[in-house]
This record gives C-alpha cells, sequence and structure tokens, in this order.
C-alpha cells in the first residue's frame, strides 16, 4: 500500500451482541495524521523468517481517563493474545516497559522500546463518550522509528473486542505483509449429554472464543455448519424434517432457517459456493451417495457425480473451477478433484491409509483432508494435485480442518478414547495449527465441541 | 476399594446385557409373550431379533446376520399393519460425513434383504445417524463390533 494512500477500512457492519440480530451502527476508521516519518510500504518482516523466529512487538496498554483507560487496556490484552496465539508473535513482557501507555500514546521515546528488544510498537488512545468508543492506534517501526500506520475507529462501546480485533489484523497484515484472520468468527457444534444421546446445537463464537453464543436450541440434531462467504448465513445438516436428515440455511442475524431441496434421500455436507450462489452437497439415493448443486435462487439441482460409491464431502476450489470430495469408488476412501460442472474426476490421495473431509485453502495453494488408518487419525495438507503431503497433526481421533480466511491457520478437532465401557474419558475439542505444523493450541468452548468451520474476515 | 470393584462389575454386566440383546434376541422363545404386546418393538427385540452387525466399512449383510432379516420379514408378514424405520449406524472409526453415508448404505442393505424376504418396500423407511449415536460407548473394538449395526424400529 502506498502509505500516502489513507489507510481507510471501509464501513463495517457489526452484529449486535445477543439474540435480537439486529446490525449495530457500524465501526468507522479513518486515517490519523503521522506522527513521525512513514515507513515505506511492504512487509517489515519476511514471514517464513518470521515462523521460526516470532517478531517481539510491545503492546502497551492503550490510554485513555475513566471508562477509556478500562476499556484501553483490554483492547490491549486481547490484542496481545491475538497476536500470541498466531505463534508469530511475541509480545515483550509488560514488566519490562520503560515509558508509560500515556507518554508512549503522545510521542513514543524509540530509545525505550528498543533496548527491551521490541521491533514493533502498537500505541493508542481511547476515548469512552455516551456509550461510543473512538479508538486511536498507531503501529510504529521501532528501529527507523517510523509510523506503520495510524488509524481511529468509532464504534459503539459494546464492539471494543472488535475494534481490537481489526487493530489485530492491520498489525499482522503491515507487518507480514498478508492479511490477518482475528476479526472472524467459528461457527461449530456444541455437544452435551451421555455420547449415545447427545444433544447437538450450533454455537457461533469469535476465533478466539470470545462471544460465544448458542445458534439452535438442540431439539433437533446439527451437523457439519459452514458459512456462507457472507458469513452472515450458514448451511448446515439437520434432523429437522420429519427426522429427516436435511440441509438447512440458517440466517444469523434473523435466525430464520429454511430448508433446501426436496430431495428424497439424506442430504448432508453442504457447502456454498465460492460466489454464493449454489450450494454443492452429498445426497444419498439407494446405496450410493452423490454429489449435487443447488442454485440457491432457482433451487434447481444438478447431479455432479454417479455411479457406485459414497460421494461426500465435496469442497469447492476459491476461483469455483473445481471441486475435491471424498469417495470409496475405488475401494475404500480417497480424495478425488473434479471441475465444477462435474467431469474430470481424478484422483489425488495415494499415501496409506483412508483419507476424507477435504477442505480447499482460500489461498488455493492447499487441500487440508483427514487420514485415519493404522489405529490413528491425522490432518494433513497436499497440494491441490496430490503433492506434497505433510501430516500436521496425529492422535486417536481427529478430523474436520478447517481454514482461517488467510489459510495459514487451520482449526479442527480432536477426541479422546473413551477409557471405560460407559464411554468415560471421552471428549471432543477444537484445536488450531498453522500450516506448518507447529503451534497446535485448543480453541477454548464451553462444551464439547465438533465440526469448527471458520468465517470469512467479517469485513 | 470397594467402590471401584462394585463399578468394575457393573460395566462388565452392562456389556453382558448388551450383547445378549445382539445376539440372542431372536432365540429366546416367546416366553415373556404374556406382558410384550405382539406386533411391537419389545417383540420383535424379545423374538425375532432388532438388529444386524456388520464388518468394518462394509454394509455387505453378513450370512450370519442374514437370517435376522429374514426373521424380521417374516414377522412383517404377520402383522401387515408395522411400519418400520431401519436406523443404519457405524463404529466411531471414520470420519462424521462419511459415516452418514455410510450408516445409509447398511439400512438400504437390511431394507434389501427384507423386500427380497415379501416386505412392501411401502412400509419401510431408512434413515442413518452415522457414528453419532452409539449403541456401546467404550472405544474398543468388542464396543465397535456393537455399533456397526442396521437396527429395525417398530413406528
Amino acid at each position: 500500500m502506498n502509505p500516502a494512500t489513507p489507510f481507510v477500512l471501509s464501513r463495517r457492519r457489526v452484529l449486535a451482541g445477543v439474540g435480537a440480530g439486529l446490525v449495530a451502527p457500524g465501526v468507522f476508521a479513518v486515517p490519523l495524521p503521522a506522527l513521525a516519518q512513514q515507513a515505506a510500504p511492504g512487509a517489515v518482516i519476511d514471514i517464513t523468517r518470521a515462523r521460526t523466529d516470532p517478531i517481539p512487538v510491545a503492546i502497551p496498554d492503550l490510554a485513555g481517563g475513566g471508562d477509556g483507560a478500562r476499556v484501553g487496556r483490554d483492547i490491549a490484552r486481547v490484542i496481545q493474545a491475538n497476536l500470541r496465539n498466531s505463534g508469530l508473535f511475541r509480545p515483550v513482557d509488560r514488566q519490562a516497559f520503560i515509558q508509560t501507555a500515556e507518554s508512549a500514546a503522545q510521542t513514543p521515546r524509540f530509545q525505550d522500546w528498543r533496548v527491551i528488544g521490541a521491533q514493533a510498537l502498537v500505541t493508542g488512545r481511547v476515548v469512552e463518550q455516551g456509550g461510543q468508543l473512538r479508538v486511536e492506534f498507531r503501529l510504529w517501526d521501532v528501529l527507523p522509528e517510523t509510523q506503520l500506520q495510524g488509524t481511529a475507529f468509532t464504534a459503539p462501546a459494546a464492539n471494543w473486542r472488535r475494534i481490537a480485533h481489526l487493530i489485530s489484523d492491520v498489525i499482522y497484515e503491515r507487518l507480514l505483509g498478508e492479511k490477518g484472520y482475528f476479526d472472524t468468527r467459528v461457527v461449530y457444534v456444541s455437544e452435551t449429554g451421555p455420547r449415545d444421546r447427545r444433544t447437538r446445537r450450533l454455537a457461533i463464537m469469535d476465533q478466539d472464543g470470545e462471544n460465544h453464543r448458542f445458534l439452535t436450541d438442540g431439539r433437533f440434531g446439527a451437523l457439519s455448519p459452514r458459512f456462507h462467504p457472507s458469513a452472515e448465513r450458514i448451511a448446515f445438516m439437520s434432523y429437522q424434517d420429519r427426522g429427516q436428515p436435511r440441509v438447512v440455511l440458517f440466517d444469523i442475524g434473523s435466525g430464520s432457517q429454511q430448508v433446501l431441496g426436496n430431495f428424497p434421500g439424506m442430504t448432508l455436507s453442504p457447502r456454498f459456493s465460492p460466489d454464493g450462489r449454489s450450494v454443492v452437497l452429498s445426497a444419498s439415493r439407494g446405496g450410493d451417495a452423490n454429489i449435487f448443486v443447488v442454485d440457491l435462487a432457482s433451487r434447481r439441482e444438478r447431479q455432479l457425480t454417479s455411479g457406485g460409491g459414497l460421494d461426500v464431502s465435496p469442497c469447492f476450489s476459491p476461483d469455483g473451477s473445481q471441486i475435491v470430495f471424498n469417495s470409496d469408488r475405488g475401494g475404500d476412501q480417497q480424495l478425488y478433484v473434479m471441475d465444477a460442472g462435474g467431469g474430470g474426476v481424478r484422483r489425488i490421495s495415494f499415501g496409506r491409509g483412508r483419507y476424507a473431509t477435504p477442505v480447499w485453502s482460500p489461498r488455493g495453494d492447499l487441500i487440508a483432508f483427514t487420514r485415519f488408518g493404522g489405529g490413528g487419525f491425522a490432518i494433513g495438507v497436499m497440494r491441490p494435485d496430490g503433492s506434497g503431503e505433510r501430516i500436521l497433526s496425529e492422535g486417536w481421533a481427529m478430523e474436520g480442518p478447517t481454514f482461517a480466511p488467510n489459510g495459514r491457520v487451520l482449526m479442527f478437532y480432536r477426541e479422546s478414547r473413551a477409557t471405560d465401557s460407559r464411554g468415560g474419558g471421552y471428549s471432543a475439542r477444537i484445536a488450531s495449527i498453522d500450516i506448518a505444523g507447529f503451534n497446535e493450541r485448543p480453541v477454548p468452548t464451553p462444551t464439547d465441541a465438533t465440526d469448527p468451520a471458520w468465517s470469512p474476515l467479517l469485513s | 476399594m470397594k467402590t471401584r470393584l462394585f463399578g468394575a462389575v457393573a460395566a462388565v454386566a452392562l456389556l453382558a446385557a448388551c450383547s445378549n440383546t445382539d445376539q440372542n434376541a431372536g432365540a429366546t422363545g416367546a416366553g415373556g409373550a404374556g406382558t410384550i404386546r405382539p406386533g411391537s418393538q419389545e417383540d420383535l427385540v424379545a423374538n425375532v431379533g432388532d438388529r444386524v452387525l456388520f464388518a468394518f466399512d462394509s454394509s455387505a449383510i453378513r450370512p450370519d446376520q442374514r437370517p435376522v432379516l429374514e426373521r424380521q420379514a417374516g414377522w412383517m408378514g404377520r402383522f401387515p399393519d408395522v411400519r418400520v424405520q431401519v436406523e443404519g449406524h457405524t463404529d466411531e472409526r471414520g470420519t462424521r460425513e462419511y459415516n452418514l453415508a455410510l450408516g445409509q448404505r447398511r439400512a438400504n442393505a437390511a431394507r434389501d434383504v427384507l423386500v427380497a424376504g415379501g416386505v412392501n418396500g411401502a412400509r419401510i423407511q431408512t434413515i442413518s445417524y452415522g457414528k453419532d449415536r452409539p449403541a456401546a460407548l467404550g472405544s474398543d473394538e468388542a464396543s465397535w463390533a456393537q455399533n456397526r449395526r442396521a437396527v429395525t424400529v417398530v413406528q
């Protein structure tokens, strides 16, 4: 980005808190005048180097008076957690800070930050007035003493976390040269009760586990949710149509639900196309399961695969031209790619074991999958032509990878082995890991959690 | 110590009860007929057998399981008003979506035997729960063998 061009974030729509589903007044962002010389465009740090060497960044509390001080502290803590959890940044220990947050927000004394090893510095100020926040934020490159970014956000006070995530994404992008993934949400299946009588409810939360809420009441089971590219709708599978497995479209804002299509058998594994206009799914008629695409406007369906075998878990390539899916047509489960129109099917997985749940990276460069056999499960990635397979994590049971919108991080879920005949010791939890296989971390959820799906960036 | 021992004994008893249901359901004569309504689910479980088991990742009806379905077909012939749902299930050693499809294929395979045995297909619904409603809750081969099943449920 040309530094002379104001970094204007477009009008951002922020969902109101619980239940009502109304869209709150927006978060507005405007550029701040520079306090010091601005840096040349481009990434400061090469991301490949950063992988083994996290960037030391100092994040003092954002300054402010009264409520502003509290919000400033909270925002700084969220930014710090986001950056640390990415594995690509190392927040500098606050105990070491020399300059105060208030003073740094006016004019950073770069020597004070350099001497404690900070390579980047985040400063800011929060003013809260009448339930509205104005958050000024600046990102500094400590060694050349330049301002990389200056932005002021205004938003209802309830949206302070959203501002913290937006700031985190700006820091990530300015320092690493590619988009972040912090201003995102995750929908998943919350599971409670004994394993033979589980209650499965859709739940949604911010990517860091905060702002958790349930979307469905658990009367009908809910499985395999996926986001619409707008991040405002979800498709999932549910037993709600007279107990038959159906694909349901769910509007997050209004909470309204709608069964998709009029398939005679079971429909499962729905995913939206990248343009949001259709849903690809698997439908079981007779003994086999085949891939269909359903146009959302006309509700017309088109069958893409046919013949023997169970074809499930389809996923579009980000450009919409191809679909990867899972099939046992060759004997056991493997991954296949076909043209979005249904032709040109070719197998891409050839390693040991069975392959399932393929998901295409939003960057287009990788397909993540579940592999199992020989007593264990694994999550891995391969290129779309099947080359370069790498296993990222292994264990007793795990499945269901989903990519962050920048394609750098995956979430999936892990299950532990039951240790007795009553299912004791069993648990299901979401974890995140980067695509290099480092930095696996649990994602906090209030209950057992399966089938995570990561939203696109919300703005 | 005492409680731990009791727990272990109880677990064994539970397992034994499960396998009885699976293996002997058809072999128990009409002994309980006094309390069981003919044509009910209890009748099916006690006197016919309500389920068949499958090999790993297979929907082929095993030769040792086929007689259960043949008895079910005969039983449905005696109770022409009975409608059933055949529920397909899998063990936990696979992915959720594939197992949903596999469970459906098992339910369909079981239904096909019922239809071949003379039952009108309109009386039979099929559904799959994949690996999500296990009958046995352990993470071991004995549990998985019980969970790879198609269960006939009177509607």
